[in-house]
């Protein structure tokens, strides 16, 4: 039988705001345990929720930016259940009235189509604590510093059909909320997390099977190999004659399976109320359009602006508009060349993304700067070296050795574009080489090639190429 | 609408509340009583009334993004029964 799979993903991506949704304590990672929980965060009595404004413009932000609605009214509620990593007994959530409701995203498919996902949500909540199960002598360790910090879930419609549809959207939201400036998206961290709703039916039923949902997958790799294993084992359960059960499971990366956590009868009722403590959050139109005023340039309409300001292909706009770090680097370095975009693509996305990946660099502390790159390219451009001899400029400017003048420079690297100098060379290695030569004027042409190979190595490889290809055809020709 | 044994037995789990057998009858009543009292205003025509979200006619207050609380983690676990390098114990659970 031929299945289709059914995905929506729940994306919880921390808000970088300074302090805490609801009180006055500090975000910041690494902080020792529990220094950075108050009283709000520890749920002691008496203490009361005060909303971060930061937080609300930041789920504003990401509204416009989907071209979701903005509610105008939305409402704080109570989830309930009880964990030690969660010390009022519930979490400030929102459930029937959230803030942002039925945006849409584009993502880019492999074969170059687009589709469209919807989002039907995203509300504010609050993070919980951590709970350290290493051994204290049989007790579990709280950390509550994570306990309060404000989080975007991001609920799409069950609209993606493969494991690789939803790692695309989930990149695709992951650069949407870092060129907002709202999430720092390092996953490590669990600053950017995501739950995969999977369920599988026979193609062409309308009806959804029963879906699971695995939990808290931290990485692009790892939603995608949790997907391809639930997708896998829904079928083999279906196919042995049984049914799927509504539950919630764990990937483990390392034995590579999703496991049943708990089952959804068992445990969750979360008796959602609207919290007394917090007021409806009203939002009006001045306050939503001081926030579309400060939006920027979106990933896909840079995206599109590559590719009618430069020329690129829509798959090199595509991976040099997916970070905006990225793409301003690509942008200073096309400046720096004087409007050499084809090369500037070529060089961020080839030898410089390369070198960065293999040294796990991230391109903001690139040793090469887009100045140096930039200036790399003109020296392309005007002929000076070779795209080959780059390479070995590039090489030398990574390893600290100076920009590409001054390395072109010490090593001597300039092009030779003395003619008189080349038809030397070429002379030389035609005497040099009888036979060949003799094979290539009675019609064997493939030699060619074998000549511009040896002139380019008796000039070190630093003869200008097309010079070169000229010269030589003359010269061989002539008797 | 009435509520049972078992009715009972599971809100006071949800809420972790330990509820003798003795006492189960009367929760039952009591319980079943307020869903009643609820019954009765689910006959009113509600068409066109917005859900109230709060009893006050007023809404929420942002506060600036700023961080005013300092670090008193020393006086907070003062209290708490069980500490170790900086963390609040607690009975082991495992999901």
């Amino acid at each position: 039988m031929q299945w289709e799979v059914v995905i929506g993903l729940e994306i919880h991506a921390q808000l970088s705001t300074k302090s805490k949704i609801f009180s006055g304590a500090a975000t910041a990672y690494g902080a020792l345990p529990n220094t950075q929980a108050c009283a709000v965060d520890l749920g002691l009595p008496g203490v009361l929720p005060v909303l971060n404004g930061e937080a609300v413009r930041m789920a504003v932000k990401f509204g416009l930016a989907t071209g979701a609605t903005i509610a105008r009214r939305s409402v704080f509620a109570r989830k309930n259940y009880f964990y030690p990593d969660l010390p009022k007994g519930y979490q400030i959530s929102q459930y029937e009235l959230p803030v942002v409701a039925q945006g849409t995203l584009q993502i880019e498919l492999d074969d170059g189509a687009t589709k469209t996902v919807g989002i039907t949500r995203a509300h504010l909540e609050e993070d919980a604590g951590k709970s350290l199960h290493e051994d204290f002598h049989g007790l579990t360790g709280i950390d509550l510093n994570r306990a309060g910090t404000p989080l975007l879930e991001i609920v799409s419609e069950p609209d993606l059909r493969s494991a690789k549809e939803a790692v695309a959207y989930m990149k695709k939201i992951h650069s949407l909320v870092r060129y907002l400036e709202i999430c720092d998206g390092n996953m490590q961290e669990g600053s950017f997390r995501c739950d995969a709703n999977v369920s599988v039916r026979p193609k062409g039923q309308e009806k959804f099977g029963t879906r699971a949902e695995i939990k808290n997958i931290n990485s692009f790799r790892f939603v995608e190999k949790a997907i391809n294993y639930e997708v896998e084992r829904q079928i083999e359960v279906i196919e042995g004659g049984g049914a799927v059960v509504q539950e919630t499971r764990l990937y483990d990366p390392d034995k590579n399976e999703t496991r049943s956590m708990r089952s959804k009868e068992e445990a969750m009722d979360y008796r959602y109320f609207p919290d007394p403590d917090l007021l409806p959050l009203d939002i009006d139109d001045a306050f939503i359009e001081t926030v579309r005023g400060t939006l920027p340039e979106l990933p896909d309409q840079k995206r599109e602006r590559f590719i009618y300001e430069y020329g690129l292909t829509p798959y090199e706009a595509s991976v040099l508009s997916a970070s905006r770090e990225l793409a301003d680097f690509f942008e200073a370095v096309e400046k720096a060349s004087d409007g050499e975009a084809k090369l500037a693509a070529n060089w961020v996305m080839g030898d410089l993304s390369g070198a960065l990946n293999k040294s796990g660099l991230d391109i903001i502390v690139s040793p090469v700067t887009p100045g140096m790159l930039g200036g790399m390219i003109k020296r392309i451009s005007d002929n000076t070296i070779s795209g080959k001899i780059a390479k070995e400029v590039f090489e030398a400017m990574w390893n600290g050795e100076g920009d590409a003048d001054a390395v072109i420079e010490k090593k001597g690297l300039k092009q030779v574009t003395d003619t008189g100098a080349i038809e030397q060379a070429i002379d030389a290695v035609m005497a040099a080489n009888p036979k060949q030569l003799e094979q290539y004027r009675s019609g064997q042409e493939k030699l060619f090639g074998y000549f511009v190979g040896q002139v380019m190595k008796a000039t070190q490889g630093k003869a200008n190429p097309a010079l070169l290809n000229e010269l030589l055809r003359t010269r061989l020709r002539s008797r | 609408m009435l509520l049972n044994k078992s009715d009972v037995e599971k809100i006071a789990h949800l809420a972790r509340l330990e509820v003798t057998e003795a006492d189960i009858p009367l929760y039952a009543n009591n319980l079943s009583n307020i869903l009643n009292l609820v019954e009765q205003m689910n006959v009113i025509d509600t068409t066109g009334v917005e859900p109230m979200a709060h009893p006050l006619d007023a809404s929420q207050r942002l506060r600036p993004d700023i961080i005013t609380e300092t670090d008193q983690r020393e006086l907070f676990q003062s209290i708490a029964p069980q500490v170790e390098a900086g963390l609040y114990l607690v009975p082991k659970v495992i999901e």
